[in-house]
């Protein structure tokens, strides 16, 4: 993790870090009010530091764990952004997602973009090319 | 939370912010200057840790939930210290944008902080 990367890692920290806290308030608070909508708000934060874990560390492994959680993060935001939208009624409370994470200044749909490409960019250098991958599929004998 | 207090907290945090930022961008590596500027919106949010842990006893009290404020609050105390940190193991332009990042966040949650305790609730 070089260069720019280190911005988008601070970046998601501080994400992780706003949305563990608003999670843990939300959980200890009212977590009745909106069962699923607090829920999901404490995955996403579980998540957000994950990729912030997985962006720091170098690897194949860590490299998929980047990308998986990645992914997760920018379907969560166009799914629950969307329905939020639409169906208002089912997300009566805020979540991280909500309004394509309005409430986070948008950086929830904005920054799993920039990890894509980040990631895009930065293949982690595989020495032998497919072996390691294949080897890594292999179930342990 | 004394209001105008809270305002010059945000300020300094926005200029700091600004101030990282730009200097990042032109190339600078982290330096006295812009460390400085985070050590100061550090010190400032432990005064308001201060002023918040006091005030209730003189009759200002927070309309909204405490147990959020502090979470605000011990979330942005965290923030210069871990920018600040990385700065000194990395030195180059980019931590100097990491020190802007961390410091327009603290500005975000002072913010929030404000509005917890102003006007949430009411």
């Amino acid at each position: 993790m070089s260069g720019i990367g280190r911005v988008l890692v601070a970046v998601y920290g501080v994400l992780a870090l706003a949305a563990l806290g608003r999670s843990f308030v939300q959980i200890v608070q009212k977590f009745d009010e909106a069962p699923l909508a607090y829920a999901l708000s404490a995955l996403a934060a579980v998540v957000y530091v994950i990729a912030t874990v997985a962006l720091v560390r170098s690897g194949r492994g860590w490299y998929r764990v980047a990308w998986a959680t990645i992914v997760f993060e920018f379907t969560g935001v166009i799914v629950v952004g969307t329905l939020s939208v639409v169906l208002p009624g089912l997300f009566p409370h805020d979540t991280v997602w909500s309004w394509y994470g309005r409430g986070y200044l948008f950086i929830p749909l904005v920054l799993p973009v920039l990890g894509m490409w980040w990631l895009a960019k930065h293949r982690p250098d595989a020495a032998p090319a497919e072996s390691p991958l294949a080897a890594a599929e292999r179930p342990a004998s | 939370m004394i209001e105008w207090y809270t305002w010059v907290q945000l300020g300094v945090a926005v200029a700091a912010g600004l101030l990282c930022l730009v200097l990042g961008l032109a190339g600078r590596q982290p330096s006295d200057l812009t460390i400085g500027a985070l050590a100061l919106v550090e010190l400032l949010l432990v005064a308001q840790l201060v002023v918040a842990l006091l005030a209730p006893a003189f009759g200002n009290a927070p309309s909204g939930s405490v147990l959020e404020f502090y979470t605000y609050l011990v979330s942005a105390l965290l923030l210069p210290p871990a920018a600040a940190l990385w700065a000194l193991l990395e030195r180059n332009r980019w931590s100097t944008v990491v020190l802007g990042v961390a410091a327009f966040a603290v500005g975000v949650m002072v913010y929030r902080m404000l509005q917890i305790w102003t006007v949430q609730g009411l």
